[in-house]
């Protein structure tokens, strides 16, 4: 297991590292970032010192170890906007960027993991195929759809609710409820297929042959079994689908946090903020699944008992 | 699984399909081909030019409400163009960029797919782990890195919506390659001194088009929906050129007075990905047996 473990970890490494060599060579293919950023008014005297000053003289090797070595000692660039340390602006917006993924997966499990079970309980009647069907829904709306629609209902038309920022707890409905559309849609049908699969197994009729009531068997031993398989897709492909997703709804309620931070600095063309906000994310993502498919393999006996 | 007698069908296989579908796929298979007929035919069917402003008339509300503007039919946008035009322009552009992407897509993805399926060894394990990277990371992160650095042109969306999905055509490529690559025929061709390019070509692609047509059609609506949310948030194609999802961002400025400028495209945004989705999962199901139990 040791090397099940180790092996996850490398791969995750390299992951990483291909993350970050892709990132650093894109950016230097769309041109020079003095070209790009500082325009035509500069002199030719400023222009070489700049280009002195920030390395790019040097070849692209030496300036790519250049930028791996910042990495490694925590320095990413400074944000051509804002002129200070990309790592400190970054750090400012996890905290609401958490907040709005953690209300919104909260929503996607008390909503999805009922409706998985209502949808696998029922199916083949009308019940689980209206599950189903909402399901459906949320995967074909995109979510700024949902989130423009919401808007347009709740706040412009019923004056309900504020639409930018985080300051109240009425700014709590819509963006996780926007971003929670296709994550429920996601979660549903995996809770559903997950209970399916438990419902056949041998231990459910022995389960109700004991004679213990049926909520017994369906909770404990139908859906405590579902949850390994629910918790291990919510941290393989639900993180992804969150990231995503935190991007436009942030963007569209000007959450300040991350994903709203990643728009804007891509639309003002600030590089390095972009650069490391990417890497950033992408890391998040990364680690968790490796974490989920690390603690996966501690909790399954299974696989923790063989070797190797 | 449900047995069924097999009886051969003469007629074409589209009419097979239109026989075996239920009333909601034949409402989604009707909706889907009028919206590429509107699609192919917008220059002839757009009551305007969706370009042409007319600054006496902005903000003009569709058809049935107070000071509605003759000709206008869903209302007029804040420079006094027609709503109705530029949907289906948007639509035009919305539906070409997504099949071209998906196109591109299955082009590289097919191509990966067969090489590592055929020739195992140092080849696959490289696009495999390609494949793994192209899963791990939020291909909406790199969307924006690529479209806030090369610009947001036509051909930079294309080829950012083509790679946004190649992988899923990798990993069916090559396990279908695998699968049929053990069966009996393969190696008869082999044997008879069938080369490398051959085989792949001429008798093991058209025993895996059925998967790859299911996989284009439901990874269609993903790619709309990626183009119209990267357009939405002003990465996309730049104005006064419009997509669907670029009219519902900036209509989005103008929504406490004119909402119709984002109900029109948002409203052709779900009808597309909803009838695509929909033939997609039909077709998973009824195309191919061997994809039926999944």
């Amino acid at each position: 297991m040791t090397h099940y473990i180790l092996r996850t970890l490398a791969k995750m490494v390299l992951t990483l590292l291909v993350i970050i060599t892709l990132v650093f060579f894109a950016t230097r293919m769309s041109g020079s970032p003095l070209d790009t950023f500082l325009g035509d008014g500069l002199t030719a005297e400023d222009r070489a010192l700049m280009i002195e000053y920030f390395g790019l003289d040097q070849s692209l090797w030496q300036q790519y170890v250049a930028y791996l070595r910042g990495i490694l000692d925590g320095n990413f660039g400074l944000s051509f906007i804002e002129r200070r340390p990309v790592a400190e602006i970054v750090a400012e917006r996890i905290g609401p960027s958490l907040q709005l993924l953690g209300s919104a997966l909260a929503l996607t499990l008390a909503v999805s993991v009922p409706l998985g079970v209502v949808a696998a309980l029922w199916r083949g009647s009308w019940i689980g195929s209206a599950v189903m069907g909402l399901a459906f829904i949320g995967y074909a709306v995109p979510n700024f759809v949902i989130a423009t629609f919401m808007v347009l209902v709740f706040s412009f038309t019923l004056n309900w609710l504020p639409i930018v920022g985080n300051g109240t707890p009425w700014h709590f409905i819509m963006p996780p409820l926007a971003m929670s559309g296709v994550l429920i849609a996601a979660l549903t049908r995996f809770t559903r297929n997950a209970m399916l699969d438990v419902l056949g197994q041998d231990f459910m009729r022995t389960a109700r042959a004991k004679g213990l009531p049926e909520t017994v068997v369906i909770l404990k031993h139908g859906l405590r079994n579902a949850g390994v398989t629910v918790l291990s897709v919510l941290g393989l492909q639900i993180a992804g689908m969150a990231a995503a997703g935190n991007v436009v709804v942030e963007a569209i309620f000007s959450w300040p946090g991350i994903g709203e931070l990643l728009v804007s600095a891509a639309i003002t063309r600030d590089y390095p903020v972009l650069q490391f906000g990417v890497i950033a994310v992408a890391f998040a993502v990364v680690a968790i699944n490796a974490l989920t498919d690390i603690a996966y393999v501690i909790a399954d006996p299974r696989i923790r008992m063989a070797k190797g | 699984m449900t047995v069924t007698t097999h009886v051969p069908d003469r007629s074409p296989i589209f009419l097979a399909l239109w026989r075996e579908a239920d009333l909601i796929q034949k409402i989604a298979a009707v909706t889907a081909i009028t919206l590429v007929l509107l699609a192919l035919l917008a220059p002839l069917v757009a009551p305007m030019d969706p370009l042409d402003q007319s600054l006496i008339s902005r903000l003009r509300p569709p058809l049935g409400f107070d000071r509605y503007k003759d000709g206008f039919l869903l209302g007029t946008d804040e420079l006094g163009r027609d709503v109705l035009s530029r949907s289906l322009y948007g639509l035009r552009l919305t539906l070409g960029l997504a099949l071209a992407g998906a196109c591109i897509g299955l082009l590289i993805g097919g191509t990966l797919g067969l090489l590592a399926g055929l020739r195992r060894g140092w080849a696959e394990d490289v696009i495999m782990a390609a494949v793994d990277l192209q899963i791990a990371v939020p291909f909406t992160l790199l969307a924006l890195l690529i479209l806030s650095l090369f610009g947001s042109s036509l051909t930079v969306m294309v080829c950012v919506l083509g790679i946004a999905g190649w992988e899923q055509y990798a990993r069916i490529v090559r396990a279908e390659v695998r699968k049929i690559t053990e069966l009996p025929f393969i190696e008869a061709a082999r044997a008879s001194g069938g080369g490398q390019r051959y085989i792949a070509l001429t008798h093991v692609l058209p025993n895996i088009v059925s998967p790859l047509v299911v996989q284009f059609t439901l990874s269609l609506s993903n790619i709309v929906i990626l183009e119209s949310t990267l357009s939405f948030l002003g990465l996309g194609v730049q104005p006064p050129t419009a997509t669907l999802g670029s009219m519902v961002g900036y209509g989005r400025d103008y929504m406490p007075t004119a909402p119709w400028m984002v109900v029109a495209p948002a409203a052709l945004i779900i009808l597309i990905t909803f009838s695509v989705q929909i033939l997609g999962d039909w077709l998973r199901d009824h195309a191919d047996v061997r994809l039926r139990a999944r």
